[in-house]
């Protein structure tokens, strides 16, 4: 939960700062700094909508459309998450952030033993069609984009929005989503892997295979540094490892003989913002320049457009506290604004709440709330990159891509990011680090205020009164859930699931991409436990490796 | 310090969750302050962890939950341990949980609960309150 080390003299000076990256902070910069990185204009930043979009993707950046925001929503059946999916777009927001429950997430359906105590705990309960039908009525997928965090299953959630839209009279052309699908940050950390690696890789292959030839306006792939980072990575890792694990992607579409430039544009990513401000600032500047230069130099990627380095710069969860909950308000104000410098597409913001639980209504509405005042009162629409030609910040800017392209080498030094995650190397890398972040805290290295400094005197009683009002599990979800499924397997055509299921298990098999199967198997209300049962059938399961 | 080496630790996490930070961090700072620490691997059946207990002789078990199903997690576990004969282990729970489950877990049975934020010495402590 670090965020910078302060070293002091005597009178509490401070006389060295150094970031979790390993940058050390000098106390003044001036024209000489950048004269000695051998800062360019023209080569390091370029105009606003210029190679290397260092300043931004668009020339008018918030000139000419604000960030997205996307609040991570979804809880209990499909119809209170489409209740609150209503609720958010009617305050405003324009693009979805669906969150699934566990068992959804880990291919089991609602009735599975597996799935006792967590259907609908943590996201909305999907198990087949219908779920879909219920949870997306009324919403006009035409105009809103929705993101599904799901990954070990993502092909088969694709699958079913494609369904679902067709269902409702959409083509399969107008509609967006992206479906999170990074397999292999999952496996580093957040931990909702089910395959063995391989087969992991596989599946994101067929996915973007299929997105390039069906789904012109989806998105196969959102690419996350940002639960690498949440599982004890440093900023400069977050990035790289993100990027290291786009090439494996990439590697296995280009064996399918589809060249780069035809699929790059649809990667987005996904980056945290906790951390120290500049850090953050400096790191997102350099991710875009660095992806846009690996893209065209190593890639031969030449439409401007598909050097984006496009994402959701957001979240923000392991910077907020248990203690004092309220101040994660304006801890999550700062870590938005550090996003809203960095000309931030799309956002998202964890809410004050979730320490404790997943957010009421009330604080997912006050995060959404803390983006648009930056947006329409602030003042950070109004130019665009408001901090170049700082002499720090293009410094740092500087020092973090170095950092991130050494962190890169070190991976492919070590056989590259499948490699490093089937041996478990980065995993046991990234959790010692996090232990010793954990340590830097809890003796007050790190400053956390409210926690380590300018707690509040007896802070040791121990509530969560007042401060957090609980969203509470209901039991009737799964009991409701559970009906409906049975309902489903009594009143759906069972040889079309039959054969759906089949042809599926005959795709899998071989290397045919599976999509075009899956979308068929959701049409014939197969469910995702079923469907994923195949592939487990098939691919087996992921022995992770060992942890010391 | 002798009889405290021979303390055998489970960190385990059950069910589908697979946040496993703070189980690894934990697990870490546990064996630096010298107990012996198995660490079970993510998306456990409760089965899988009773079975991984009596195997390794462990004197704890530490669950690591997330999701907030400590509740019917913690229950349903300290039943199968009663029904196997090994309810001479000590159950603690650790994650995100709210203050005010912490006499609810008690109340079933969980030795100690070390929700998100405590610090490394705390349950250190809270371990050693055990023996």
């Amino acid at each position: 939960m670090g965020v910078a080390k302060y070293i002091k003299d005597e009178r509490g000076s401070i006389k060295e700062v150094i970031y979790q990256s390993g940058i050390k902070v000098k106390p003044v910069y001036g024209p000489q700094d950048l004269e000695k990185a051998g800062f360019k204009y023209e080569k390091d930043l370029g105009a606003p909508g210029e190679y290397p979009f260092t300043r931004s993707l668009h020339p008018q950046s918030y000139r000419s459309r604000a960030w997205t925001t996307r609040q991570y929503t979804g809880f209990g059946t499909p119809e209170e998450t489409n209740e609150r999916f209503k609720l958010m777009i009617a305050n405003g927001q324009n693009g979805l952030n669906v969150a699934f429950d566990l068992p959804t997430q880990m291919g089991y359906d609602s009735d599975h033993p597996l799935s006792q105590g967590e259907v609908g705990r943590v996201g909305m309960a999907i198990d087949s069609l219908k779920d879909f039908e219920t949870a997306f009525a009324g919403i006009p997928l035409d105009r809103i984009g929705s993101g599904l965090t799901i990954n070990a299953v993502a092909t088969i959630m694709m699958a079913m929005y494609q369904a679902v839209a067709e269902k409702f009279g959409y083509s399969k052309n107008q509609i967006s989503t992206t479906p999170q699908n990074d397999i292999l940050k999952e496996m580093i950390g957040r931990g909702a892997w089910i395959f063995p690696v391989e087969h992991g890789v596989r599946l994101v292959g067929d996915s973007i295979e299929y997105a390039v030839k069906e789904l012109p306006k989806s998105n196969p792939v959102s690419l996350c540094g940002y639960h690498i980072r949440e599982s004890g990575a440093t900023p400069a890792q977050e990035i790289a490892y993100a990027f290291e694990i786009a090439k494996a992607y990439i590697d296995n579409v280009v064996q399918r003989g589809i060249k780069p430039e035809d699929f790059v544009g649809r990667f987005s990513f996904n980056f945290n913002v906790y951390g120290n401000l500049w850090e953050q600032i400096a790191k997102f500047r350099a991710a875009r320049k660095l992806w846009a230069k690996m893209l065209k130099n190593e890639y031969g990627v030449t439409d401007k457009k598909k050097l984006f380095l496009r994402g959701l710069f957001g979240g923000g969860g392991s910077g907020l506290t248990k203690e004092q909950p309220e101040n994660n308000i304006m801890r999550g104000a700062y870590y938005a604004l550090g996003a809203a410098l960095s000309g931030a597409q799309t956002t998202a913001l964890c809410s004050f709440d979730e320490a404790y639980t997943i957010p009421t209504p009330r604080s997912a509405l006050l995060s959404l709330r803390t983006l648009e005042m930056l947006m329409d009162e602030v003042g950070l629409r109004d130019t665009v990159d408001p901090l170049a030609g700082s002499y720090f910040i293009e410094t740092l800017t500087l020092e973090m891509e170095e950092k991130i392209i050494e962190e890169m080498k070190e991976v492919q030094k070590m056989g590259g990011m499948v490699d490093c995650i089937s041996s478990g190397l980065i995993q046991r890398k990234i959790s010692k680090q996090a232990y010793e972040f954990e340590k830097g805290l809890q003796s007050g290295e790190y400053k956390k205020v409210g926690l380590n400094t300018h707690a509040t005197d007896g802070q040791a009683e121990k509530t969560d009164a007042g401060a957090v009002e609980l969203h509470e599990y209901n039991e009737e979800w799964a009991t409701k859930s559970k009906a409906n499924l049975k309902e489903l397997r009594r009143t759906r055509n069972d040889r079309d699931v039959k054969d759906s299921l089949k042809a599926l298990e005959k795709a899998a098999g071989c290397s045919d991409n599976v999509m075009p199967c899956l979308v068929k198997c959701c049409h014939a209300y197969a469910t995702v436990g079923e469907m994923a049962g195949v592939f487990r059938d098939t691919f087996g399961e992921w022995n992770e490796p060992d942890f010391y | 310090m002798e009889t405290k080496n021979k303390i055998r630790i489970l960190i385990a996490k059950p069910g589908l969750d697979g946040h496993d930070k703070g189980a690894k961090i934990v697990a870490l700072a546990l064996r630096d302050a010298g107990y012996e620490v198995i660490y079970s691997g993510l998306h456990q059946t409760l089965e899988q962890i009773i079975q991984t207990a009596a195997q390794e002789s462990v004197d704890v078990i530490g669950l690591s939950i997330m999701s907030g199903a400590h509740l019917p997690i913690s229950e349903k576990l300290i039943a199968m341990m009663k029904e196997k004969g090994l309810d001479d282990i000590f159950l603690t729970v650790g994650g995100v949980i709210p203050y005010q489950d912490i006499p609810k877990l008690k109340e079933m049975g969980v030795s100690e609960v070390f929700p998100g934020g405590t610090s490394f010495e705390e349950i250190t402590k809270g371990m050693n309150r055990l023996f």
